[in-house]
């Protein structure tokens, strides 16, 4: 006897009640969609169902499990939780992080079709983009990075006992001012080994105490020797400069560190390295989640595992997700990523499977080709944020979008400039340009490491080259510059280069005394 | 794929931070707190709350780009505009992107939720009763570990060395363990045997004595003891705080006003700080009665004014339940300084010759109309209580005419004073 399946039987749930066999379920089906028919590949899951408060936490600490302790954390925790409290912000549904296992953590206020459309979008979507994108790749060490925190948690804990809280709580502040100039932005070196880091610390150390021998300090040394007057550029090359990754510079190169010193600055840097990829594919890797979970959800749909009324409660938030205001807008703040890379990648989709004339114009490579997922993941494969926007970004889409590109010059008093439109002349110059905003190389200013003489005065000297006039944030550099000055021990000098190649603005900071 | 459920791990996770940021901006909380300290209703004060601080000292600097030189920008939603168009820029901003209010500087006034303890930990922070000098050993509130033996479970950084190596010697030479000498001994006359019967029982000996140093261990858990420690009662100091407050007519609302929040600080002082002590609320216009805190800061009362009428309730108070060879008593006496005329020679009296003497510390507080000079006064108390205070006896004298002044006086009046020295009167 055989029994026929009712419609009913193959819901994954009813209502918006869940529990933990139910996200089992809706994990295994959207397992099966996105490995079998979409062709994911991806991390194991691990899906942690957190409090909102536990949300809170893994806000201020940048979104990680553990983190090493610092005030600044207490200050975003504190801030998230007034806004959250007066109602003025939500939380986020869920928070993903690039770890294998890849842990997705899901809000237990989220309704049971919430819970289908997170799984779908972090536990594939994010995971997929993490485990194959080039950059993620290159950077970032998925499955050492919890123990290197661990470690580094560890690390930071035992330095406060030894040599204090204030010592440590100092160095910590000083290599967060510099985060952001702690990154390699050019490959070139081997690939990150975050396990190995941790045991290259201890042999480091074990060797150090090894050769420890107190006679040294006994044996008398001659005369310094004169600092031979050996040529500026031989003594660049011999520091490795322009270096433009100043904690890199500053762990290596600066003579007044305690060792414990140069270790938190390596821990900082490494944390900034493993954030880097993901500042440069916010659109791209929201955006591949976001489609994933679209097409995830329209197959269960399809297949009758979720109801109608909570596949419309689905459509809701993904159009609030998805939504895009006009720059007009009272709710404007810039381009949403979900919404542009969500575009984006329906539009590859659509000039994939359906091109129109243009498009095979303008798109010769993937014009027509049928095979929309196969592209999409060589995509996701293979480019950022800058490079995606400047390959894949359409004439259609950019008139769909309406969008427009402002010069403003302050020169120039009658107003802003409105120097491109989506008409045939602008499509190219827009496309450029948004590109560009996206390019973190472009963005952040330049700041490189351009000279310290050793033998002299040990000034440290930096250069930021000026481009379209834009200076550094006056209160932030001078602050940051004398952070800079405490750690390298001695003066620091840090010019503003303009175009014409003079000096337009000049930052110079002593270190601090330091009262113990 | 697993699923973990996190909602069960430990809260306040991020405690630790806070506590880090709390004290890294110290200072300006503590300013904060006592600004907000001046607007706020009374009972608010009790509460906690939100407070704002400006945000020096917990700057995040970064190394970014400033707002100048020119921009370009790629917007959506356009209708209207076509190539070559100038938009004028919008009003008030000199030059600037028309998109970016959000970004800069901003940021300032920071809200901060602080709980009612850590309120109350930063208000307080540095106050203490002066003195605080008679302790006897009757509450036992407060408890302090105390060594009391050894025992065989406990915490390894409890490990008591000494009896744990003398119990495992005596374990040892209980069990005849062989000595290291002994076994030594026995392996040289081996070495020296030439007789291979014997240097075959020897061995056999070494062999069996070797086992036996295996089987019966240097130390043994069963060796180890742990220093026990148990709590006991420490002794608390007793304290009474008479708090004296004229309700007579010539005190006018702002007065009363300054007066409540004096002792209400007072109040808050002292039931967060010391959990033993008694708080007597005393209220006179012409007589004096003995009051619940309800009805001292809130209840209404008019009439005239006899200062020693106050005086003699809390002598008598004193008598009656508060033992002064047992008790630290405190007084604090807000006034406007009125006082009947033929009054003043029986307060200085009392005040000098009863109160004091059994008191570690008394405070007096003139509150001033406002607007008023507080540096000087005339009244009549304040010139009583100036040529008393001069006799070296433990009295403090304050005005206060304006609100903002109250909490620096106070702080003044309680503020923790180092070692031994006395209160400056």
């Amino acid at each position: 006897m055989t029994t026929t399946v009712r419609p009913k039987d193959r819901l994954l749930f009813e209502g918006a009640d869940w529990d933990f066999a139910t996200l089992q379920r809706i994990h295994d089906a959207c397992e099966e969609i996105a490995l079998g028919e979409l062709g994911l590949d991806v991390y194991p899951n691990q899906i942690e169902v957190i409090t909102s408060e536990q949300m809170l936490d893994a806000y201020s600490s940048t979104g990680m499990p553990l983190f090493y302790r610092h005030w600044s954390f207490g200050k975003h925790f504190a801030h998230h939780e007034a806004f959250y409290r007066r109602g003025m912000r939500d939380l986020a549904y869920e928070i993903v992080i690039n770890s294998s296992p890849c842990i997705s953590y899901l809000m237990e206020e989220n309704t049971a079709t919430m819970q289908t459309l997170v799984t779908a979008h972090a536990a594939f979507g994010h995971n997929h983009f993490f485990k194959n994108n080039y950059l993620f790749k290159l950077w970032t060490d998925a499955k050492g990075i919890l123990d290197y925190l661990d470690f580094a948690k560890g690390y930071i804990t035992r330095c406060e006992e030894r040599y204090g809280e204030a010592a440590v709580e100092r160095t910590l502040d000083a290599a967060h001012a510099l985060m952001s100039h702690g990154v390699h932005r050019y490959a070139g070196k081997t690939t990150v080994d975050l396990r190995q880091e941790e045991k290259r610390q201890q042999e480091r150390r074990a060797h150090e105490e090894q050769m420890f021998n107190d006679l040294w300090r006994t044996v008398p040394v001659g005369r310094a020797k004169k600092g031979g007057d050996s040529g500026l550029e031989k003594r660049r090359a011999a520091l490795g400069l322009p270096q433009d990754n100043i904690l890199y510079f500053l762990e290596k190169s600066a003579p007044r560190l305690q060792p414990w010193q140069r270790e938190i600055l390596r821990i900082v840097r490494h944390v900034a390295q493993y954030f880097h990829p993901q500042r440069q594919t916010k659109v791209m890797n929201e955006g591949t989640a976001t489609f994933v979970h679209y097409q995830i959800m329209n197959r269960l749909h399809e297949r009758g595992q979720i109801s109608d009324g909570n596949f419309l409660e689905f459509l809701k938030s993904h159009a609030n997700v998805v939504f895009q205001p006009g720059y007009d807008d009272r709710r404007f703040s810039g381009f949403n990523p979900y919404a542009l890379g969500f575009a984006m990648m329906q539009d590859i989709e659509r000039i994939v499977t359906k091109p129109t004339e243009e498009d095979r114009a303008w798109f010769p490579d993937i014009a027509g080709r049928g095979d929309a997922m196969a592209i999409l993941r060589g995509i996701w494969a293979d480019y950022r944020d800058e490079s995606f926007i400047s390959q894949f970004l359409s004439p259609n889409l950019i008139r769909q979008l309406r969008l427009f590109h402002l010069y403003d010059d302050p020169e120039q008093t009658e107003g802003v400039l409105v120097s491109a439109i989506h008409n045939e002349r602008g499509y190219l110059r827009i496309r450029r340009q948004l590109s560009r905003e996206y390019d973190i190389g472009w963005t952040d200013p330049a700041i490189d490491i351009v000279d310290v003489d050793l033998a002299g005065d040990r000034r440290l000297l930096l250069q930021h080259i000026i481009m379209n006039g834009c200076h550094l944030q006056e209160a932030d550099t001078t602050l940051v510059v004398q952070h800079l000055a405490d750690l390298w021990g001695y003066d620091v000098l840090l010019q503003e280069i303009d175009s014409s190649n003079t000096v337009a603005r000049e930052y110079a900071a002593s270190p601090r005394k330091i009262v113990q | 794929m697993h699923i973990v459920d996190r909602r069960l791990n430990p809260r306040g996770k991020s405690l630790e931070n806070r506590q880090r940021f709390l004290r890294r901006v110290k200072e300006t909380v503590q300013q904060a707190v006592k600004r907000s300290l001046q607007n706020r209703n009374i009972r608010d004060v009790l509460d906690g709350g939100e407070i704002s601080l400006p945000i020096d000292g917990m700057a995040e600097p970064s190394l970014r780009r400033g707002g100048d030189g020119t921009s370009d920008q790629i917007l959506p939603g356009n209708r209207a505009f076509v190539e070559g168009d100038i938009i004028p820029r919008p009003p008030g901003r000199n030059g600037g992107k028309p998109k970016e209010a959000g970004e800069g500087d901003g940021e300032d006034g920071f809200r901060f939720v602080l709980t009612r303890e850590e309120f109350l930990d930063v208000f307080l922070d540095d106050l203490e009763l002066p003195d605080l000098a008679k302790r006897r050993l009757s509450e036992t509130e407060e408890e302090s570990p105390m060594r009391a033996g050894y025992s065989v479970s406990g915490s390894p950084s409890n490990i008591a060395v000494g009896r744990t190596t003398r119990l495992a010697m005596m374990r040892r030479v209980a069990l005849h363990r062989p000595r290291v000498g002994e076994i030594e001994a026995l392996q040289r006359q081996i070495e020296e045997c030439e007789d291979d019967e014997s240097r075959l029982a020897l061995e056999a000996k070494l062999k069996s004595l070797t086992e036996k140093t295996r089987r019966i261990p240097y130390i043994d858990p069963l060796d180890v003891r742990y220093r026990r420690f148990e709590n006991e009662p420490k002794p608390v100091a007793k304290a009474v705080m008479f708090c004296l407050m004229d309700v007579s007519g010539s005190m006018s609302e702002h007065m009363k006003d300054l007066a409540k929040r004096f002792y209400l600080l007072l109040y808050l002082f002292l039931s967060k700080r010391y959990k033993k002590v008694e708080i007597v609320f005393i209220r006179h216009t012409d007589k004096a009665e003995e009051v619940d805190e309800e009805t001292f800061f809130y209840g209404p009362a008019t009439g005239g004014t006899l200062v020693s009428s106050a005086l003699a309730a809390m002598r008598a108070i004193i008598a009656a339940r508060f033992d002064p060879t047992e008790w630290n008593i405190y007084g604090a006496q807000a006034s406007d300084g009125d006082n009947a005329h033929s009054d003043g020679n029986l307060t200085g009296q009392l005040l000098r010759h009863e109160i004091l003497p059994q008191c570690q510390y008394f405070a007096y507080i003139e509150v001033g109309e406002e607007g008023g000079d507080s540096s000087a006064s005339r009244s009549p108390l304040w010139t009583l209580y100036q040529g008393i205070r001069s006799e070296l006896l433990p009295l403090s004298i304050r005005k206060v005419c304006r609100r903002n002044e109250i909490f620096p006086v106070f702080h003044d009046l309680f503020h923790k004073r180092d070692g031994q020295s006395k209160v400056t009167p």
